[in-house]
């Protein structure tokens, strides 16, 4: 009787393996087998339509002699500091003022749907909107700063290529701010209160509170923000492609590493090589995530 | 002297109010000048600078109209938005429910598995998962921006998460005393107790699917099937939109207006599903 109660509850446990069944299927063949099958690539000479032919680490020891590569490795880090410094700055700052006990600022909920508005956008529609608002002769943006006196002739944001690479950093930072301040912010609640009121009662000030309790308990959650952006930093595609369809020189000038991966496979149809290319980011990615990670909690044993 | 520092005090939250209530501003003016430039003509456009609408909506629309199928695009990307979304939902449950509730042989290990691979970044499998749509035969096909969205592992995890905090695993025992089949009580007893956490997750997928670019780009050929993302991104080779700037203001008002719609009346579960994915780290 015993024996076959259990029998029967093992049975019900094996069961989850039908629950998990059709995520499993299509999480291997959609997500995990097209991995590998880029990483296969990535070692042949394929075109998407010849037989491939194994040629080792060649597609590999291409990407570094690749200049057009490595000058859009550097735009990328170029736009992504732009990026980096305003969003994370802009949120930490408001996460500071947010959660300061002497101002108490109200209205968090309200203020927060509104930064985080910008991200719900399709990129595309973020990259034609601010193309048309940042246009030399038509802009909006142009006709504001003749219109209140700060530059005397309209800038031409799209045809200068620091602007340019500018302008997509202080874009991707306005789309993504919010979203770094939500984060950070619910780190900032999820702090338990009892350590704010042992710290009062202790006569700590507000910087001491803030840089004693705040931040270290913050770290977790700002390594995760930090290094989420830095992944996604480092992969921007969508708002440089898109804003410089119409432009083979504004193209050239915000050509990101990603962008060279797409035209690499769809218009030269060097899949081969653009799979090398996906995997040598990804390596970048992974060395840079450690980096940071280690960076962060070497501060840590310092401070002990 | 107490006076003193309480003025001080406000002075300094009157700067701080006005500092945020800039930014906000910042936030918000490029989707009212995008709202107000869709109903201006070009020629009041390139002119001046206004915030006050003008009349030439009409005449904006009409101009899209003759280059652009947008009702068609718009319907494109509410089906394949809305049931990514539902395959999401029901799968993401389901998956969340197997790995919170069933003790099997390497749970742990696939669980933990599937998160690891939540950090891998997407152009990894990209050129692997176009190469196999074309084997397969399905490119210009709906299925490869449909499907795959069974597997969403950040969904599921959150689920697992959220269903562990709401639900006691001593639920699943009265009914299976009288011998309900598990799934019957997975859609009687587990779907209904997620649901609040299932649609939170909805939203998400449903403004992801809907803003997504670069996959229906490389998959769909044919005019005819593309999303709206897709169109507003063909405008740059329409010429004539090129010379009516109104124009291309009404169509992607027409793409951001209905995520602004979602999003004045979910904002809050909006939030509260970003905030909850940093915190459960």
């Amino acid at each position: 009787m015993n024996r076959e109660k259990k029998k029967g509850l093992q049975n019900r446990d094996n069961m989850g393996y039908l629950f998990i069944a059709p995520f499993m299927i299509v999480f291997v063949a959609f997500s995990l087998y097209p991995v590998f099958r880029t990483l296969h690539m990535s070692f042949t000479d394929y075109t998407g339509f010849n037989e491939p032919t194994f040629i080792g680490l060649a597609n590999y020891a291409r990407v570094f002699k690749d200049k057009l590569f490595l000058e859009a490795f550097g735009n990328t880090i170029k736009i992504w500091g732009v990026n980096i410094v305003l969003q994370l700055g802009t949120a930490f700052l408001l996460t500071m003022v947010f959660s300061d006990m002497k101002y108490k600022m109200k209205g968090l909920s309200i203020f927060r749907a509104l930064f985080y508005l910008p991200n719900l956008i399709a990129c595309t529609s973020v990259a034609f909107l601010f193309k048309t608002l940042l246009d030399w002769k038509f802009g909006s943006v142009n006709q504001i700063l003749v219109g209140l006196g700060i530059a005397d002739q309209p800038i031409d944001w799209l045809g200068t290529p620091s602007l340019t690479r500018c302008a997509v950093g202080v874009i991707g930072a306005w789309m993504w701010f919010g979203n770094s301040f939500i984060m950070l912010m619910a780190g900032v609640q999820g702090i338990n209160s009892d350590y704010y009121e042992a710290a009062a009662i202790d006569g700590a000030g507000r910087w001491k509170i803030f840089g004693k309790i705040t931040l270290p308990l913050l770290k977790p959650i700002l390594l995760y923000v930090a290094i989420t952006s830095l992944i996604g930093g480092l992969q921007i595609f969508d708002i440089p492609y898109l804003m410089s369809l119409d432009n083979q020189k504004r193209a050239r000038s915000v050509n990101t590493a990603v962008m060279h991966l797409y035209n690499m496979a769809f218009k030269n149809r060097q899949i081969g090589y653009a799979g090398a290319l996906a995997f040598i980011l990804f390596f970048v990615i992974c060395i840079c995530s450690v980096i940071v990670y280690f960076m962060m909690y070497a501060k840590k044993e310092d401070e002990r | 002297m107490r006076n003193h520092v309480n003025i001080k005090k406000k002075v300094m939250q009157a700067l701080l109010y006005a500092a945020i209530v800039a930014l906000s501003m910042i936030c918000i003016l490029p989707f009212v000048l995008m709202l107000v430039n869709a109903t201006r003509s070009g020629n009041e456009i390139m002119t001046s600078f206004s915030l006050i609408p003008g009349s030439s909506l009409m005449d904006n629309w009409m101009v899209v109209k003759k280059n652009l199928d947008i009702p068609r695009g718009f319907m494109n990307s509410i089906f394949i938005a809305v049931t990514s979304t539902v395959l999401t939902a029901y799968f993401s449950a389901l998956t969340a429910y197997g790995f919170a509730f069933y003790k099997f042989k390497g749970n742990k290990a696939l669980f933990t598995g599937i998160l690891i691979f939540m950090m891998v970044p997407a152009q990894l499998g990209m050129l692997g998962f176009y190469d196999l749509m074309v084997k397969m035969k399905l490119i210009d096909s709906y299925i490869p921006l449909i499907i795959p969205s069974m597997a969403a592992p950040a969904t599921v995890f959150f689920l697992r998460q959220y269903i562990l905090s709401v639900m006691p695993k001593a639920l699943l025992e009265a009914p299976r005393i009288d011998g309900a089949g598990e799934l019957y009580i997975f859609h009687k007893i587990g779907l209904p107790i997620m649901a609040p956490g299932i649609a939170t997750m909805c939203i998400g997928s449903f403004i992801a699917s809907w803003n997504s670019y670069l996959i229906p780009l490389i998959i769909l050929n044919t005019p005819k099937k593309w999303t709206l993302p897709v169109m507003v991104a063909s405008l740059s080779s329409v010429k004539d939109l090129a010379t009516n700037i109104g124009a291309t203001y009404v169509t992607v008002a027409i793409s951001v207006v209905p995520i602004l719609i979602v999003f004045c009346f979910c904002s809050k579960y909006i939030i509260s599903s970003i905030a909850s994915g940093s915190v459960k780290e």
